[in-house]
């Protein structure tokens, strides 16, 4: 609640201006019954034309008057509701891309996902109606009520006797009704992921014919969420028919305690019929904030959800620490030690150091700890233990700008997404041209762009897949490279090129970034050959350091690799 | 299914929004959407009906609570002083009324949750049935968060509609036609005035709807391009991290959400004049009932009206017409506000039933081919295809894949590999010529068994939620656990599962951080080497595996493709020289063909790609 009323407080003034005109559009209208009863009881009864007929166009002036007002105020609440769904949603969407890769882990992605959309969602629909809704029922209910004890309060006492029940009642329900939609958002968390693996995974599930067995994966979730929607609203439902027979028994109250006072004569038989009018009057507006009531515990839940993302502490700090001058390194690593799950080391001792321009390579068995390098380098994970510096200066003290004006990246499962070539390289960074186009030579990509109509303009489908992998790869590493980046990052992104474009590439690479301190994870040794300096890593440490020939000499695993991938030792 | 036809096969309906003939399209589409969803709503009776029997009792109920407190108010007025028995007496009845009444009425929200809940359920579940039959085209053309948006979003808000609003109208048409009855017999000269409002409202109703319809349509399906979005750019989390373009990637998000809440906004300020409108038609009404009920009453005092004719009223008729006036104008406001919110249910239903309804991969013809005793003689004959009729991609390529033989496929990127793969599992098929499989062409074979007939690792793995021997399994169910350990063993991802907490039972989630892509890719080729389809497709299937690992695991890759037919993909071209035949592809047709040495001798694009590697 208070997460929704924090932004809800910039509206406050035009919601204000909203309620009185909806208040007035609401009087206006409620206005409309009383002069019918003054026209029956007192006008028409005087046989005067003039007088009904002025009393029948009053009415329609109140009619016009509320139908103004309740558009003007209907229009402004979705305008309201509009702005404040997209606050949230651009915050919310902000902070997601803000969180460090440990909170994206533990949220998962499809959480994230349906916490933008279906989440937002549901508070977006109850801000809305609760401004459409929430006004007429609280006004029939006050004014009820004041009439009501005026009319007879000690009557009037008998429906404050109601409200205690009604209060306990809404406070139980909701509060089994929250986690119950909780849940419902959870369930509705693991229907979205399966449609979403197995929109990502159609070709291999087309392949295994294994539609029955997703089918029935779905079945599960799809039946858990309905389940769930269904317990939710079996709870919920219990709310408006409690509520009626509460204000109903209320009623049957009044009309026994009546019976007794107007034999006391301390009430008469005509304020009892009106005091049962207002009554009614007062159970259909308690029936409207019933529903308000159930739409607000389905919001709660979902405002939760989105409070917990946007709440998320930023991992991310600065430590302002002055740079070693006597380290002349560009890269330095310092017996770094990392874990993901804080059991076993995934990297462990690390040490290296490059000087600026210098070449690195980093080979290594599969789930050898290469990329778990990489994303400390860039900072996605903290490390537990040891220094990683760039010019002598710890990482942690560099602002997050600082750190992603260093580097150019082109990540293992990387994307690509829909939008033009040209957009795709420049990635927002708002890249000439030439930069653009320089870097896509170098990455071996002009040819093959140019040689599409379109060329640069060229719309990709999402996730690229009207490219070829090689393609695809091919535009990561321009990507990476067009900015002319102080640091290049190139984590086994050539996997799919052909030798002769990547051995093209390689050269290009020398030729035309000297100054740039280029990362090379790979699994070829063609790929790394080349570089100054060679890391081979097996479970998370170094094994062998050194260049290409240094390594055939000292490290026998990278000659093993070498031997394998040069020519002939292929085993059959 | 009715008329699906008609709804889909349209497409101006959907894409066209230019106002000719657009109408009388759209009415048909509204009459169809209406048809279709109560079709779901009829499929359900055994709740249907009950729902309505209840509907119908807890009215009755809760309007005789009324008349027994009226009988209890008379029994106070009472001339002789209170006449406490019979206050008792109907008190008691009130009491057992309402009591009765609600627990009616919460049967009714029971019934008709489990009601909409069915039927979402049931729509959910053919949306996503229909996911796994559409070509695989589509979702190479349709964003995933597009498709989410529906399936999610679309479906939850025909579920509101249905589980709100249907008992709603229900209950406003009894109370709408008992009331109009009793206008009727008070009056018949003032029902006239309803002749006109009620058309009125029914008129501009419709006119309004049809103007708005398509704002809701915008709406639904801004909302699900925002959706897609959300997904791309989220799943380039770490990139956006990397090249700390968060701020970028937001504003361009805002566009979208500011484009989609734009869209929900001129919804709702068009849609917001219809409830206003009705009641103030309602409104108007009832002032001139209070009016002509004057002036009529006059004429009847006045003695220029009979009693008992046509035109004579009392005043207490008057009173009682105004009454069940308000009765009967109450279920039109809410009509007209449920009317708002159905709009947003249709434009919703629109689009979920849009992919219902989305052609499926063509059946199997009704000659279609079981296999059995698959020999694995794969012939290309004369193939030209294209992803569009504009572009080819392969032109009149004709191969020759005898059984048990290796064919690896080598070429630039981009030159049409991985369209062969999708050619042979009938992802796709070829715009001429035949691809025959032990000399029955793969249009008379079923399709589910043609692709079972290949086994097929790819570059880009896929794994699902679940565990990691789950996924193992995945290409044969009923596998032992020892198997599933023993391919796992051949695969050298043994160690590593191991190592792991869980091992076997380790669930693998979403875009989890423990597993990199070449262990992924050791996975998929436990998971293929289980299988025991006669045919292999390795599409890259150890790109991103380190070569030492590769070789480790080439002992299982050769027991694998002993005596099957393989078509494999690679740029390592050790593991392409032992190939019995390389093909060549380029610019989709290919150049060279045959085996290693023949290859080098020939002195083309194959030998100076293989010199490349030493240069």
């Amino acid at each position: 609640m208070k997460f929704l009323i924090s932004y809800l407080k910039p509206y406050k003034y035009r919601m204000l201006l909203g309620f009185s005109i909806k208040v007035t559009g609401t009087m206006a209208e409620l206005f409309l019954p009383f002069i019918l009863t003054h026209i029956l009881n007192n006008v028409i009864g005087t046989l005067d034309l003039r007088r009904v007929v002025l009393f029948g166009i009053l009415m329609i002036l109140c009619a016009g008057a509320a139908y103004a007002c309740n558009i003007i105020a209907n229009r402004m609440a979705a305008r309201i509701s509009k702005d404040f769904a997209k606050e949230m949603r651009k915050d919310l969407f902000a902070k997601t891309l803000y969180l460090s890769c440990r909170d994206t882990d533990r949220f998962t992605i499809p959480s994230l996902e349906s916490r933008i959309t279906s989440d937002t969602y549901n508070v977006h629909s109850f801000v809305s109606m609760m401004q459409r809704m929430g006004v007429r029922a609280p006004i029939l209910l006050l004014g009820g009520m004041t009439i009501s004890f005026i009319l007879d309060p000690f009557l009037a006492l008998v429906m404050l006797f109601m409200l205690p029940f009604i209060f306990v009642t809404v406070y139980f329900i909701s509060r089994k009704g929250v986690p119950l939609y909780t849940k419902v958002q959870h369930s509705v968390d693991d229907m979205v992921r399966v449609v979403r693996e197995d929109t990502q995974g159609i070709r291999v599930i087309k392949a295994l014919s294994k539609n029955d067995y997703e089918n029935r994966r779905y079945d599960t979730v799809n039946r858990r969420l309905s389940a769930d929607e269904r317990r939710a609203g079996i709870i919920m439902g219990i709310v408006n028919p409690a509520m009626t027979m509460l204000m109903n028994l209320g009623i049957a109250a009044v009309v026994a305690l009546s019976a007794l006072r107007v034999s006391k004569n301390l009430s008469s038989p005509a304020t009892v019929i009106a005091f049962m009018q207002y009554f009614t009057l007062i159970s259909m507006a308690m029936m409207s904030l019933s529903r308000i009531f159930v739409m607000y515990t389905k919001c709660a839940a979902s405002a939760r959800r989105i409070a917990e993302v946007i709440e998320t502490p930023d991992r991310f700090y600065v430590k302002n620490e002055p740079a070693n001058s006597a380290d002349t390194s560009h890269i330095r690593f310092e017996k770094v030690s990392f874990s993901y799950f804080g059991k076993q080391n995934n990297l462990e001792n690390i040490s290296f150091s490059l000087p600026r321009g210098g070449k690195l390579g980093i080979i290594g068995a599969t789930g050898s700890g290469k990329s778990t390098l990489v994303k400390l380098l860039l900072r996605f994970y903290e490390i537990d233990s040891g220094g990683i510096y760039i010019h002598g200066k710890p990482l942690t003290a560099y602002t997050r700008e600082e750190l992603a004006a260093l580097f150019g990246v082109a990540l293992q499962n990387d994307f690509l997404y829909a939008d033009s070539i040209r957009e795709n390289i420049d990635f927002g960074r708002g890249l000439s041209d030439e930069q653009i186009v320089h870097g896509a030579k170098i990455a071996q990509a002009h040819d093959f762009i140019t040689a599409i109509p379109d060329g640069y303009d060229h719309i990709l489908s999402s996730k690229g897949t009207n490219l070829s992998g090689g393609q695809r790869q091919r535009l990561l590493i321009a990507r990476a490279i067009a900015a002319h980046p102080e640091i290049l990052v190139l984590d086994d992104s050539s996997s799919a090129l052909d030798y002769k474009t990547d051995a093209n590439l390689r050269a290009a690479l020398v030729n035309e970034m000297a100054d740039t301190t280029v990362i090379t994870v790979a699994q070829r040794v063609s790929s790394v050959k080349n570089c100054d300096l060679i890391l081979v890593l097996e479970q998370g440490k170094i094994i062998g350091m050194g260049t290409h020939e240094e390594l055939l000499e000292s490290c026998p695993e990278y000659r093993e690799i070498s031997d394998s991938q040069m020519g002939g030792a292929f085993v059959e | 299914m009715l008329n699906r036809g008609n709804f889909t096969r349209d497409p101006r309906a959907a894409n066209n929004p230019n106002k000719f003939g657009a109408s009388k399209l759209d009415r048909k589409t509204t009459k169809n959407i209406l048809l279709r969803l109560g079709k779901y709503v009829i499929r359900q009776w055994y709740l249907f009906i009950p729902a309505i029997i209840m509907t119908l009792l807890s009215n009755q109920l809760s309007l005789l609570g009324p008349q027994f407190s009226g009988a209890a108010i008379g029994a106070i007025e009472n001339a002789s002083g209170v006449d406490f028995p019979t206050v008792w007496e109907n008190v008691i009845k009130m009491i057992l009324c309402y009591v009765v009444s609600a627990l009616f009425s919460y049967c009714l929200a029971v019934i008709m949750i489990h009601l909409s809940q069915r039927i979402v359920c049931t729509m959910r579940k053919q949306v996503f049935e229909k996911l796994n039959t559409l070509p695989i085209g589509y979702f190479d053309t349709h964003a995933t968060g597009d498709i989410i948006s529906r399936i999610s979003y679309d479906i939850d808000t025909i579920n509101s509609s249905l589980s709100h609003d249907l008992v709603q109208v229900m209950t406003s048409v009894y109370t709408v036609i008992g009331s109009l009855i009793f206008m009727w017999n008070i009056s018949k000269p003032l029902i006239l005035i309803f002749a006109f409002t009620v058309p009125a409202s029914i008129l501009f109703t419709r006119y309004r709807s049809k103007k708005v319809r398509p704002l809701f349509s915008t709406r639904s399906r801004k909302l699900g391009e925002l959706n897609g979005y959300a997904e791309e750019m989220l799943s380039g989390n770490r990139t956006i991290n990397a090249y700390g373009k968060q701020d970028v990637i937001s504003d361009r998000f805002n566009q979208r959400n500011e484009d989609a809440m734009e869209a929900y906004y001129r919804a709702e300020y068009y849609g917001a004049t219809l409830g206003p409108s009705v009641n103030f038609i309602n409104n108007l009404s009832m002032s001139l009932v209070a009016m002509f009920g004057g002036i009529l009453y006059m004429l009847s005092v006045g003695g220029k009206v009979a009693p008992g004719t046509m035109f004579f009223i009392s005043l207490a008729g008057i009173a009682k017409f105004v009454q069940y006036s308000r009765k009967f104008a109450g279920p039109i406001n809410e009509f007209a506000n449920i009317l708002h919110e159905f709009q947003s249910a249709f434009s919703a239903a629109e689009r979920v039933f849009r992919i219902i309804d989305e052609e499926p991969e063509p059946l199997d013809t009704a000659d279609a081919k079981t296999l059995t005793d698959i020999k694995g003689l794969v012939e290309f004959d004369d193939i030209t295809f294209g992803y569009t009729p504009e572009k080819t991609i392969l032109k009149n390529v004709t191969v020759t894949a005898h059984p048990g033989k290796t064919i690896a496929i080598v070429g630039p990127t981009g030159a049409g590999k991985t369209t062969i793969i999708n050619l042979l599992m009938r992802f796709y098929d070829p715009q001429s010529g035949e691809i025959r499989l032990d000399s029955l062409p793969n249009l008379k074979i079923k399709r589910a068994d043609l692709r079972k007939a290949y086994t097929m690792v790819l570059q880009d793995t896929w794994l699902f939620y679940g565990t990691i021997y789950d996924n193992i399994v995945y290409g044969k169910e009923n596998a032992t656990l020892d198997e599933v350990k023993a391919a796992a063993k051949a695969a050298r991802i043994d160690g590593y599962i191991e190592s792991l907490p869980d091992g076997y039972n380790t669930v693998l989630s979403d875009d989890g951080v423990n597993i990199s892509k070449g262990q992924r890719q050791l996975i998929t080729i436990a998971r293929a080497l289980l299988s025991d389809a006669p045919m292999l497709i390795l599409d890259e299937a150890t790109s991103n595996v380190d070569s030492r690992t590769e070789i480790k695991i080439q002992e299982a890759m050769s027991a694998l493709m002993k005596d099957r037919t393989c078509f494999v993909i690679a740029h390592r071209l050790s593991t392409i020289q032992n190939a019995d035949t390389i093909l060549v592809v380029r610019d989709g047709t290919i150049t060279e063909q045959g085996t290693h040495d023949e290859l080098m001798r020939l002195g083309g694009f194959y030998s100076s790609l293989y010199n490349s590697q030493f240069s």
